[in-house]
C-alpha cells in the first residue's frame, strides 16, 4: 500500500517555481530515493510532505494524512532528519536526546540510537563542540526517537566521512528492516544506487523518471563499452553485424565494442563460435551517474 | 507486495495539545541560559549593581524636592523597568532570532511540540530571571539605601503585568522581524537607549522638561516607571499610564503574532 501519495504537487516562490508538477507514491517498507541536481525541488517537495510548506497545488497524503490539515497525528508518525538544522550550542548531546524523547509518547530507547550512530563517548559533550558529521548523526537520532513510521532524511551523509557514511548506509537499512518506510533525499549516486528500492529523479521541479536503479540506468540505453585483445584478429563486419553492438574500433591488436542492451553476451558468443578468446576482457557498464546525466542532461557535481 | 495494511496513523493514542512539553522545553531553557555563567551572573547581577553604584553617590540620598523623595528612591521603579526592558528586547529576541537562524524553531515543527510552546518556555525563563533580578533590587534597595518595599503591593503587581506584556511584546516584535541572533541583539540595543531615556534612567521624570515628559508618558517605560513609581509610594497609577501599557501589550503582541515566521 502507497504510505505517501503525492499528485501533482506544486510550489512556487514568489515568481519561481519550485515544484511544478511533482507526483509519486512511496509503498510502505521500501528505501525511496529522491535524486536530482541542486536547486530541482528535492528539498521543497519533501518539506511539502512534512508540512512544513504549504503546496500552492496539488495533494499529498502520507499514511492518510493531510500534512496541513492533520499536521497533530502527522508529527506522531513521521521523524524528519532536516537539511541544516542545528540545535542550541550549550545542550549536550545526553540534554538533546532526553528533551526530544520527552516530546513522544512511546520513545526509541535513546540510549541504543546514540550507540549506534557511535556518539556514545560524546554524551556529554555540547552541540556546538560536535564534528559536522557528529551534529548530523545527533539529527539523524533525534529524527528515529518518536519511532516513526515514515522517516524522511534529506542529505542524510552530507558531511560524514567515508566510514561513517557507510555505517549509517547499514543504519538506515536497519530502520527500513524495522519496518519503518524510508525517504532519502540525496545527491549522491553511490548512495541512492546502494540503498534505494526505487527512485524519483526530479530535475527542475518535474519528475522524469521514477524506477528502480538499475530500471533507470537501462532505461536511458547508455552504452557499455567492451574492450579485450583477441587471441587472433577479428572480422570487424562480423562484430558489426551483431544486433546490440553500435561502434567497433581495433588499434594494436586491442578490440574496443560500445553497445546496448545484452551486448556482452552477444559479442562472447560470437567469439566463442570461433574459438576466438578474448584476453584481458573489461566491461564498463552504465551507472546511475550516467543514467542522471542522460535523463537530466546535467552532472550533479 | 503484500497484503499488510497499515492501520490509519495516530488512532487511538492519546491527543497531546496545547503546551505539552513547556516544562521540559523551560528547564531546558533555564539549564542553557544558568550555563552560560558570565551571562547568567551580568543579567542577574547588572541591575542591582547599578543601583548601588548610584546609591553610592552623595547626591542621590538628598531629597530631589525639598520634604519630596531622594533620587535613589525615584531611582529604584527606574531600575525595575529596566531590569524587565533588558531581559524583553535585548535577551529575548536574541535568543528567539538566533534559534530562527540556526533552525532550532524548525526542527521543533517537526516533532508532536508546538514550536509556539518553545517561545513560551523561553519566556517564562526570561520572566523567572527578571522576577530574581527584581527582588534582589528591590532588597538592596530597601537594605542598603533604605528606600521603602512598595506600599501598594497589588498595584505595584498589576503595573508589573502590563509593563512586562509590553516590553514582551516589543522584545516578540524584534525577534519576528530579526532574521538573525546578531541583528536581533542590535535593534534591541538600539531599541533599549531611548526605552531607557524616556524610562528616565538618564533623567528621571519628576526631573524631565514637560515636554519629555508628555513624550515619556506615551513610551512604554515612560508609562510603566511612573506607574511602578505611584505604586510604590503607595497610590493607585494614573490611568493614562496603565491604558499606555495595555496599548502597546496589544499593538505589539498583534503585530509580532502576525509578522512572526519561524524560518
Amino acid at each position: 500500500m502507497a504510505v505517501i501519495e503525492v499528485n501533482g504537487l506544486q510550489k512556487r516562490y514568489g515568481e519561481h517555481l519550485a515544484v511544478a508538477d511533482v507526483s509519486f507514491e512511496v509503498q510502505e517498507g521500501e528505501i525511496f530515493g529522491v535524486l536530482g541536481p541542486n536547486g530541482a525541488g528535492k528539498t521543497t517537495t519533501v518539506e511539502c510532505i512534512e508540512g512544513l510548506r504549504v503546496p500552492d497545488g496539488g495533494t499529498i497524503r502520507v499514511l492518510g494524512l493531510d500534512p496541513q490539515r492533520d499536521v497533530t497525528e502527522l508529527r506522531r508518525v513521521l521523524g524528519v532528519q532536516l537539511q541544516d538544522s542545528k540545535l542550541p550550542e550549550r545542550m549536550t548531546v545526553a540534554e538533546a536526546v532526553s528533551l526530544y524523547s520527552s516530546f513522544y509518547d512511546d520513545p526509541a530507547d535513546g540510549d541504543a540510537l546514540v550507540d549506534r550512530l557511535g556518539l556514545t563517548r560524546r554524551r556529554d559533550t555540547r552541540f556546538g563542540k560536535l564534528s559536522g558529521g557528529q551534529q548530523q548523526r545527533l539529527a539523524i537520532v533525534l529524527a528515529l526517537l518518536g519511532r516513526p513510521r515514515v522517516a524522511v532524511l534529506d542529505e542524510l551523509t552530507t558531511g560524514l566521512d567515508p566510514q561513517s557514511r557507510r555505517n549509517t548506509w547499514e543504519l538506515v537499512e536497519q530502520v527500513r528492516d524495522d519496518g519503518v518506510t524510508v525517504v532519502l533525499v540525496t545527491h549522491f549516486m553511490e548512495e541512492a544506487e546502494r540503498l534505494c528500492d526505487r527512485i524519483a529523479l526530479i530535475d527542475a521541479g518535474k519528475v522524469v523518471a521514477i524506477d528502480t536503479p538499475s530500471g533507470l540506468v537501462e532505461r536511458t540505453r547508455a552504452p557499455q563499452v567492451i574492450r579485450f585483445r583477441p587471441s587472433e584478429p577479428v572480422d570487424e563486419a562480423l562484430l558489426r553485424g551483431l544486433p546490440e553492438v553500435t561502434s567497433v574500433v581495433q588499434r594494436d591488436g586491442r578490440v574496443e565494442i560500445t553497445g546496448t542492451g545484452d551486448v556482452l553476451a552477444t559479442v562472447t558468443t560470437a567469439l566463442a563460435q570461433r574459438r576466438i578468446v578474448a584476453a584481458e576482457l573489461r566491461v564498463t557498464q552504465p551507472r546511475l551517474d550516467d543514467a542522471f546525466v542522460a535523463l537530466t542532461g546535467e552532472g550533479i557535481r | 507486495m503484500t497484503t499488510t495494511t497499515a492501520a490509519p496513523a495516530g488512532t487511538g493514542r492519546p491527543r497531546t495539545s496545547g503546551f505539552a512539553g513547556l516544562g521540559a522545553l523551560t528547564r531546558s531553557e533555564l539549564r542553557l541560559f544558568l550555563r552560560d555563567r558570565a551571562g547568567a551572573v551580568a543579567t542577574l547581577l547588572f541591575p542591582t549593581v547599578l543601583l548601588v553604584v548610584l546609591g553610592l553617590i552623595p547626591s542621590f540620598k538628598e531629597p530631589v524636592t525639598p520634604g519630596g523623595p531622594r533620587l535613589i528612591d525615584l531611582y529604584v521603579p527606574i531600575m525595575v523597568a529596566m531590569v524587565l526592558a533588558v531581559s524583553a528586547v535585548q535577551a529575548l529576541p536574541a535568543v528567539v532570532a538566533t534559534y530562527r537562524e540556526q533552525g532550532v524553531l524548525r526542527r521543533m515543527r517537526t516533532t508532536p511540540v508546538r514550536p509556539q510552546t518553545l517561545l513560551l518556555a523561553i519566556t517564562a525563563t526570561m520572566l523567572g530571571v527578571t522576577l530574581v533580578s527584581t527582588i534582589l533590587v528591590l532588597l538592596v534597595a530597601r537594605l542598603a539605601f533604605g528606600v521603602p518595599l512598595p506600599q501598594d503591593l497589588a498595584a505595584y503587581l498589576v503595573t508589573l503585568v502590563l509593563l512586562g506584556g509590553a516590553v514582551y511584546g516589543l522584545g516578540l516584535l524584534v525577534a519576528a522581524v530579526a532574521p538573525s541572533g546578531r541583528t536581533g541583539n542590535a535593534i534591541g540595543t538600539v531599541l533599549f537607549f531611548p526605552l531607557m531615556f524616556f524610562g528616565g534612567l538618564w533623567l528621571p521624570r519628576d526631573v524631565m522638561p514637560e515636554v519629555l515628559r508628555t513624550i515619556s508618558d506615551y513610551t512604554p517605560l515612560g508609562a510603566g516607571a511612573g506607574a511602578l513609581q505611584a505604586a510604590a509610594a503607595g497610590s493607585w497609577p494614573q490611568l493614562l499610564h496603565l491604558g499606555v501599557l495595555l496599548a502597546w501589550t496589544v499593538l505589539t503582541g498583534l503585530l509580532a503574532t502576525r509578522l512572526f515566521r519561524w524560518e
